[in-house]
């Protein structure tokens, strides 16, 4: 089995302090730590096991800065066969009609998959909308909210979640399934992929670490040295390719900032407070009067 | 997400508290590895960068896999039923992602899927999976099998068994105690019977409390010169657990529950013999007690640590008088001792796992034979060196850190009050399997008699110059005058104790002497490394200050010429 997960970083909304949004309403990345999104871990994880078990590859993809970089170490580390990051100005500040433009234009260009693997959703916007709407774009079957996939007879089954319990699909592939988090723990990375991948690159953080340590090279000069040592990671399997939007030969009004027509329309500042507290007397009494508010309150029952 | 590594600034300053070097460039063969295996450094400091990804990865998964399930795994525990052994479900999910972290063959090369990695990473790791889950230490910490397979078996066992140790495929377990041989492995008696034309055994005879005994891979200390009474009698093999292996039944222990400690009956059971006959006991098994014994020193480290964790989260938050309980003097002192104790055991296992190394890796040069000339017997003679060093710093470690682990355990509990002697919190558990560091793989008392021997043979008096001379220019000049002036109480005091001509008088204050020179070592070694840091400075201090005292008092007991214990037992006990 052939596949590919869609992965992102997103800013660890578990942690989160007052300065994480800004004005607009949009998300202020600088402020959080940059993690793995968790449910696309699940997702990663899912694939790993289908090709474990199967046969066949992994390829994970991000869109993103160059600093997505980092998760697609972690994915090399867990077990990915291999990694390709989506990172142009012209994709940056993307909603998810062009995101998952963009993302469907990576996977054509890759071709050959059977299955496509997304995390149900990230938690910086939590739309859930991205891995449907590419599998709209491939016009690919989908299964959403998946928890585990298995093969029976030649055929894809799919466990996917619904409301108090669970639904089994039989699927045609190529599919598209999203994975809610929780289900399966992902694996740990392993220590010889670990050390194996710290030095994992790509060519605009060679071109980058070359432009600093020699401010004054001449620019022809300088292309020839990031392109001997790209080779060089390249050959021994250290270098992640980097594509732009002229790469995926994606129509440049349907990515970014200009193929988004999401607008924020309203910012609406909730602030929650804890600084009602009420002391419930350790008592039968207590504790009925306790019950009985929280039914009250809908909280219960 | 917890991270035992990430969490604990100590670890991090531990792999970094000795310039590892030497040791760096003997174990990668000068970086001959190196573009041959994806995970083989080029340099030290590559080397150094791999450990730390190794041990965050370890740190990791002890914090975020392992830690969480320890306590219903405690509850659990392994099952027997129709003769098989079946682990709990968090034990069999930790050896899976340890497997799959390549974290299951640590020590062995890399041409046998191993890390390569030296004892003293090993130990750190094994240090924070005990500090998730104490039990999980007798499948994961005895990655000591797999080394001793390494060390003394031939190629074609290698090859046979050691990938899948790495892959986690196979556990093992050392298959030494049986019911009358426990501490006295010299009296042996399960049989082993060799067929002239095969060359190999037939074990038959029954094992007692032997750790991880379902293991798939058994190495059986065996009796296979049925004439020679002793250690002379005994070889080590190497068999496959399988129908003629019968798990009899497993031990109901007060703790490490998670780990099946196993009765085990060998029923003409085909064993391969390891390395040469008549080595087993004498060879083999001591290099590989001597490994586990310092894997349980490590393992006792991380329970301590569990336990102090967990007592200063209580007291932080646990609120008495109106204030927490961390404000006062009386849990402050505790918490503070706690830290004081963990930190010098580690650092003295750190510098323990430096003398095993060397000694391992000096004897593998010695053992290419391409040395000659002065080089030869350089090598030679600082290998005899850290020889007798490991063989007393091990012992000592396991005592030293064992009887620590008792007392952290103990406080811990102890700051918890009422609370801690429930089940609801962890460090009852925690107090449970402290308990059985000091007993297996030796007892203290019998760490005691494998010390004491370097002690009074001069390696003691030798290791302590190489200490001096270890020591940076610029540590703190009244702490060291202070030290030396108790050098100077310690070798009054053993020669002293070297002129009694009783033998059962010093085997009485055995325990004493070594104490006090554990108590000087850990002193020179937080000394050395007190430079580091203000906060190591403060540590060092307060552990040479309050030593001190206890050296005294132990020099005084031990030409106190109180001898009731051996005069008059019989009057006190009757």
């Amino acid at each position: 089995m052939q596949c590919i997960v869609l992965i992102k970083q997103v800013p660890d909304t578990k942690n989160i302090t007052a300065k994480a949004m800004r004005d607009d309403g949009t998300v202020n990345r600088a402020a959080l730590p940059a993690i793995f999104n968790p449910d696309d871990l699940c997702a990663l994880e899912l694939a790993l096991r289908v090709r474990d078990q199967y046969g066949g590859s992994v390829r994970v993809i991000s869109m993103g800065p160059l600093r997505a970089l980092e998760i697609l170490r972690d994915a090399l580390s867990r077990g990915a066969d291999e990694a390709v990051l989506l990172s142009d100005k012209r994709f940056a500040a993307a909603d998810t009609l062009a995101t998952s433009y963009s993302l469907s234009e990576a996977v054509k260009k890759i071709g050959n998959y059977d299955l496509i693997f997304c995390g149900r959703q990230a938690i910086d916007g939590d739309t859930a909308q991205v891995g449907p709407q590419v599998a709209e774009k491939l016009n690919i079957p989908q299964a959403t909210y998946a928890q585990e996939i298995w093969k029976e007879n030649g055929k894809v089954f799919v466990r996917r979640e619904v409301e108090g319990g669970y639904e089994v699909l039989a699927l045609k592939t190529p599919a598209l399934i999203t994975v809610t988090g929780g289900y399966v723990l992902p694996r740990p990375r392993s220590a010889r992929r670990t050390i194996r991948f710290r030095n994992v690159t790509a060519k605009p953080e060679i071109e980058a670490r070359w432009k600093k340590e020699n401010p004054d090279m001449p620019a022809e000069e300088l292309d020839k040295k990031v392109e001997a040592e790209a080779s060089r990671c390249k050959q021994a399997g250290l270098l992640i390719d980097v594509w732009s939007v002229d790469d995926i030969g994606a129509d440049i009004k349907r990515t970014g900032l200009v193929g988004s027509p999401t607008r924020v329309w309203r910012v609406e500042n909730v602030t929650l407070h804890t600084g009602e507290s009420k002391k419930i007397e350790p008592t039968e009494d207590g504790i009925h009067a306790l019950v009985e508010e929280l039914i009250h309150d809908h909280v219960l029952g | 997400m917890p991270n035992f590594y990430k969490d604990n600034p100590d670890m991090e300053f531990s792999l970094h508290s000795i310039d590892w070097s030497e040791i760096i460039r003997l174990k990668e063969n000068n970086f001959s590895e190196a573009g041959i295996f994806g995970d083989a450094p080029a340099s030290v400091e590559e080397a150094m960068l791999n450990y730390a990804d190794i041990l965050n990865l370890a740190g990791e998964i002890a914090g975020e896999y392992i830690a969480p399930r320890s306590a219903s795994v405690d509850e659990e525990g392994p099952v027997l039923k129709d003769g098989v052994v079946h682990y709990a479900e968090g034990t069999v999910s930790a050896i899976r992602e340890l497997s799959q972290a390549d974290l299951m063959g640590m020590p062995l090369p890399r041409k046998y899927d191993g890390l390569n990695a030296p004892t003293f990473v090993c130990n750190l790791a094994i240090e924070m999976v005990s500090q998730a889950d104490a039990g999980l230490m007798t499948i994961f910490g005895l990655q000591e099998i797999a080394e001793t397979i390494n060390l003394f078996a031939n190629d074609n066992q290698k090859d046979r068994y050691l990938p899948k140790f790495s892959s986690g495929e196979v556990t093992g377990a050392m298959v030494l105690t049986e019911p009358d041989a426990g501490s006295d492995l010299q009296a042996i008696a399960l049989r082993a019977v060799e067929d002239k034309e095969s060359g190999l055994f037939t074990l038959n005879g029954v094992k007692r409390f032997i750790s991880n005994g379902c293991g798939q891979v058994l190495l059986v200390l065996a009796r296979s010169e049925p004439n020679r009474a002793g250690a002379a009698g005994l070889s080590l093999f190497l068999c496959e657990s399988g129908p003629t292996v019968r798990i009899r039944r497993l031990e109901k222990k007060l703790g490490i529950k998670s780990s099946p400690t196993c009765e085990m009956q060998f029923l003409d059971t085909t064993a391969e013999l390891v390395g040469k006959r008549r080595r087993g006991l004498t060879h083999y098994v001591m290099s590989l007690m001597n490994g586990a014994r310092l894997a349980v020193a490590a393992q006792a480290v991380g329970i301590a640590q569990a336990a102090y964790t967990a007592a200063l989260s209580f007291a932080n938050a646990r609120e008495q008088f109106g204030k927490p309980i961390r404000e006062f003097p009386a849990v402050r002192d505790m918490l503070v001792e706690m830290k004081t104790q963990i930190e010098a055991a580690r650092a003295l296992n750190m510098e323990t796992c430096r003398t095993v190394d060397m000694d391992k890796l000096l004897e593998h040069e010695l053992e290419k034979g391409i040395l000659q000339g002065d080089a030869l017997k350089e090598t030679k003679d600082r290998r005899a060196l850290y020889k007798r060093f490991a063989a007393m710093l091990t012992p000592m470690s396991k005592l030293f850190a064992t009887e620590m682990c008792q007392k952290v355990t103990h406080d811990a509990i102890q700051v918890h009050g009422g609370s801690g002697y429930m089940k609801d919190y962890p460090v009852e558990r925690y107090y449970r399997d402290a308990k059985i560091t000091n007993i297996y793989e030796g007892t203290s008392q019998l760490q005691v008699v494998a010390a004491i021997g370097g002690i009074t043979s001069g390696t003691y008096k030798t290791y302590i110059q190489e200490l001096e001379q270890s020591l940076p220019a610029n540590v703190d000049e009244d702490l060291l005058q202070l030290i030396r002036k108790h050098v100077e109480l310690q070798e009054e005091t053993l020669a002293y104790y070297i002129n009694q001509e009783e033998e059962a008088y010093r085997d009485l204050y055995a325990r004493d002497m070594v104490d006090l020179c554990a108590d000087l070592i850990v002193s020179y070694i937080y000394l050395r490394i007190s430079v580091k840091n203000d906060r190591k400075k403060i540590l060092a201090s307060r552990f040479i200050r309050r030593a001190m005292p206890q050296i005294r008092m132990k020099s005084a007991r031990i030409m106190s010429e109180e001898r009731s214990v051996i005069d008059a037992f019989d009057q006190i006990v009757a």
